[in-house]
């Protein structure tokens, strides 16, 4: 591209540095996109739209306010968007539940790990997002509040009733499939979660 | 000092269960933040990049 003049050193050196700090974030768009639709390749789609949406934004963003929780929030209201143009599109149906946040090849992995993602995807959805943003995602709930556009207080009730409301499901084994007796699936989190980090 | 253990059980357990939960739903998180980033999100990043101001 013959673009050799900018029109101003700062603005091409600030372009830059959004850049950087937006591919950076790619990987946590993908995974909370992940969360939110129904299967690998919608949320790629999703996630592709949102990072493309905060680079035609970047002039608005100031530099060194939180970008994460910034372009969390442009892929949340794309979702919400998307989802009422086409709301059967992004519904989730079984099939597509079970494949939710499944990291694509990994059949070998912990067994608990599937049955949390099924127990995550029977939560309502404002419960999991707000589960996720604080408790994967790494957002303090003044945060999760301004990502979901809601009061904070909100928020923690949100997480709170998702964190009962996922033991529970964890503990009865009430998730779809039914290979494991009850609170089979909570020993082996609990297993498998000694085994990850200490526990105390 | 040795910390007192005046709780029920049951309410260390609820808590420890609780702590289980989320180190299990990092891990799941951080699965697929590990996930290497396919091509095409820099590819699509580049091509915008590429896009001057007023064109197309």
């Amino acid at each position: 591209m013959g673009a050799s003049e900018h029109p101003g050193r700062s603005s091409a050196e600030r372009d830059e540095a959004f850049r950087v700090e937006l591919v950076a974030l790619i990987p946590h768009l993908r995974a909370f996109a992940r969360t939110l639709c129904g299967d690998a390749t919608a949320a790629d789609d999703l996630a592709q739209d949102a990072m493309l949406k905060a680079w035609d934004a970047r002039e608005s963003f100031q530099m060194g306010t939180n970008m994460k929780a910034w372009t969390f929030m442009i892929l949340r209201n794309q979702f919400y968007s998307d989802k009422r143009r086409a709301w059967r599109q992004t519904q989730l149906d079984q099939e597509a539940a079970e494949r939710t946040l499944v990291a694509v090849d990994d059949p070998a992995g912990p067994v608990a790990l599937d049955e949390l993602r099924q127990a995550l995807a029977m939560l309502p959805a404002e419960q999991r997002e707000a589960l996720i943003l604080v408790g994967a995602g790494g957002f303090a709930y003044e945060e999760a509040a301004a990502i979901c556009n809601c009061a904070v207080g909100t928020v923690k009730s949100r997480v709170s009733r998702a964190r009962r409301a996922l033991q529970g499901v964890l503990e009865s084994g009430d998730y779809r499939r039914e290979k494991s007796s009850a609170g089979e699936a909570m020993d082996r989190i609990l297993a498998d979660a000694e085994r990850l980090s200490t526990v105390k | 000092m040795k910390p007192p253990r005046k709780r029920p059980p049951s309410l260390d357990e609820a808590r420890l269960r609780q702590q289980a939960i989320g180190v299990k739903l990092r891990q799941m998180f951080d699965e697929v933040v590990n996930e290497p980033v396919p091509d095409e999100f820099l590819e699509i990043l580049r091509r915008a990049d590429a896009r001057r101001p007023g064109e197309g």
